[in-house]
């Protein structure tokens, strides 16, 4: 495998892939949206409970790409525990990881383990795909009642 | 000028059909992709483009380039009858009785979207109905779909079987008095299914019904006789027969044609105008306000005289070879599954691999300078039939190779290790 391919398919990212966590519904959440990537058919539907402010719980389900379905794995275990401030500064912060160089105005410190998406940048088509989840679950967090698309 | 392949051809004798000579006139065909060498099979979306089209378009604008219609001077004449003359060549490559069926558009989907516009705002009320397949183009779903919404009328949906064929039987049922158009595609882009236009076109006769037949996939594949299918409206887009993008052809019956609306208002489409009346033009000038895509029907006209003497015969059968040999290597593969396994199929390979999305495909395959496309193919009904969210698609062209097919192969056993 080429180079930038193996730094987009790492290791962790095919195994939440193939072995996605919080994958399905989750009925005690408060909070619901739907994502569709008309491009590629990536459609994911993202579920959180929050408490106080606070991630309490996150779950999806959908289907979607390898890099799809690993951030939006990862993205839950990320979640969970964190501020509602917080999770939109790791939003920033994943967003400016996959689609610029030289992250302006986002911190990308904090984001651990997610650093493994860094890779995305070198394949600009594959970007919606791994931010498909975060955009959902931020609609999630307003309640939206439309579905987010990419487009 | 002459294209390579067919100077071979004529040393080689006509039966002879030389891959690697075809190959030399596709200069794109040499470049590197990734670092490998391209493998482009992705010809139902846009295929590449002859060193004649390339020299025809820049010859125009090296040296003819004017407008057309409207110039006594030199350069607009011979621009103009350039222009005509490419024009004559569309009416040939589809048999047609008349140059002045042809009407020249931007592509397949403007062309349905003159037809809808011009004939079905004339011909469809509220109440009547529209017949079309489930295995459509997009642009051959929602031009009709805009036009039931606003007239009140409906939409009909020619069912598909498993392997990808259209229900005849249900087809036939699907007729009663209020059924006032058809539009089918002639080969699918997501399935390679080819439809028996020819019977189904009788049929609507039959009920008294007009056809529009969606040719955008046929035409490069397939020789087309629009005299013996007898179709009213016949669609194409040059992009997709080795020629120009922006331009393409919509063949019509002149007695159907002659008493249509025009579709566009403008320059070029009238004959004379006053503040009180307006007289339009006559055919085919009537449907082509505005300047048009000069270089593309010139680049167009390149195409034909290419795949005409390339022979589209002998291109079908090559097609054939190469899509029997893909069937076969593609169904070694574990835990591939073809979609549209029609016995009446043209050069399309749709398939899923299990457990791996088709936009992971696409890309690994990339990374190997093979070029396929993965997602719905703008046929979304047609993904939610066959239970996929998408299929990756290998397409293929004239100058496609086993060897390419063997590429492919070797991609997706890349693929399915990256995964494993
Ligand atoms: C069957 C079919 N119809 C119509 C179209 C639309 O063609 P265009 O985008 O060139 O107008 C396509 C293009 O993909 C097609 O495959």
């Amino acid at each position: 495998m080429s180079g930038d391919l193996r730094e987009l398919y790492q290791e962790v990212i095919l195994d939440h892939s193939k072995r996605p966590r919080n994958f399905g519904a989750l009925p005690q959440s408060n909070r619901r949206a739907e994502g569709y990537n008309p491009l590629c058919g990536d459609r994911i539907t993202v579920y959180m409970l929050v408490e106080d402010g606070v991630v309490a719980a996150v779950a999806f389900e959908g289907a979607g790409c390898a890099i799809c379905t690993a951030s939006a794995s990862m993205m839950t275990q990320a979640l969970v525990g964190k501020t509602e401030a917080e999770v939109e500064g790791l939003f920033r912060g994943f967003h400016a990881l996959v689609t610029e160089e030289t992250a302006l105005n986002a911190d990308t410190s904090k984001l651990g383990k997610l650093s493994v998406f860094a890779g995305v940048r070198e394949f600009p088509i594959r970007v919606k795909c791994a931010t498909l989840p975060w955009h959902t679950m931020r609609a999630a967090l307003e309640n939206q009642a439309a579905p987010v698309t990419t487009e | 000028m002459s294209p390579l392949a067919v100077v071979e051809k004529d040393r080689r004798g006509p039966s002879a059909y030389d891959v690697e000579a075809v190959r030399r006139d596709f200069p794109i065909l040499s470049r590197m992709v990734h670092g490998k060498p391209l493998v482009y099979l992705d010809n139902a979306a846009t295929t590449q483009k002859p060193q004649c089209v390339i020299d025809a378009v820049s010859r125009y604008y090296r040296e003819e380039n004017s407008n057309i219609h409207r110039g006594v001077h030199y350069l607009s004449e011979v621009a103009t009858e350039a222009y005509e003359a490419a024009r004559i060549k569309v009416q040939r490559f589809l048999n047609a009785p008349l140059f002045c069926e042809i009407i020249y558009v931007r592509g397949a989907t403007e062309a349905i979207n003159l037809v809808v516009s011009s004939y079905g705002r004339t011909h469809v009320g509220a109440g009547d109905e529209v017949i079309i397949s489930a295995i459509e183009h997009h642009s051959n779903i929602v031009p009709w779909q805009m036009l039931c919404e606003e007239k009140g009328a409906r939409l009909r949906v020619i069912p598909v079987n498993d392997r990808g064929e259209l229900m005849l039987e249900e087809y036939e049922k699907l007729f009663n008095p209020r059924t006032k158009f058809v539009s089918l595609v002639h080969v699918s882009n997501a399935l390679g299914t080819v439809n028996p236009v020819k019977e189904m076109i009788d049929t609507a006769h039959r009920h008294g019904a007009p056809v529009l037949v969606d040719g955008a996939q046929a035409a490069p594949h397939l020789p087309v006789d629009v005299q013996e299918l007898d179709c009213d409206f016949y669609v194409f887009s040059g992009h997709k027969v080795y020629g120009p993008t922006g331009v393409g052809a919509l063949y019509g019956k002149a007695s159907l044609l002659k008493d249509m609306p025009p579709y566009m208002g403008g320059g070029d489409m009238i004959r004379s105008v006053s503040f009180e009346k307006t007289t339009y033009n006559d055919l085919p000038h009537r449907f082509e306000a505005g300047t048009p895509n000069i270089a593309g029907g010139i680049g167009l006209g390149a195409a034909i005289d290419y795949v005409t003497a390339l022979g589209p015969e002998r291109i079908a059968a090559h097609e054939h070879d190469l899509l029997v040999y893909g069937t076969e290597r593609l169904s070694e593969i574990p835990g591939l599954r073809l979609i549209g396994t029609a016995r009446e199929k043209a050069g399309v390979l749709s398939f899923t691999l299990e457990g791996i999305h088709p936009h992971d495909i696409g890309t690994i395959l990339d990374r190997e300078g093979i070029a396929v496309r993965t997602g719905h193919h703008c046929a979304m009904p047609v993904m939610e039939r066959f239970g996929v969210p998408a299929t990756a698609r290998a397409s293929l062209g004239l100058y496609n190779t086993r060897q390419e097919i063997d590429a492919l192969v070797a991609g997706l056993h890349r693929v399915i290790r990256v995964f494993s």
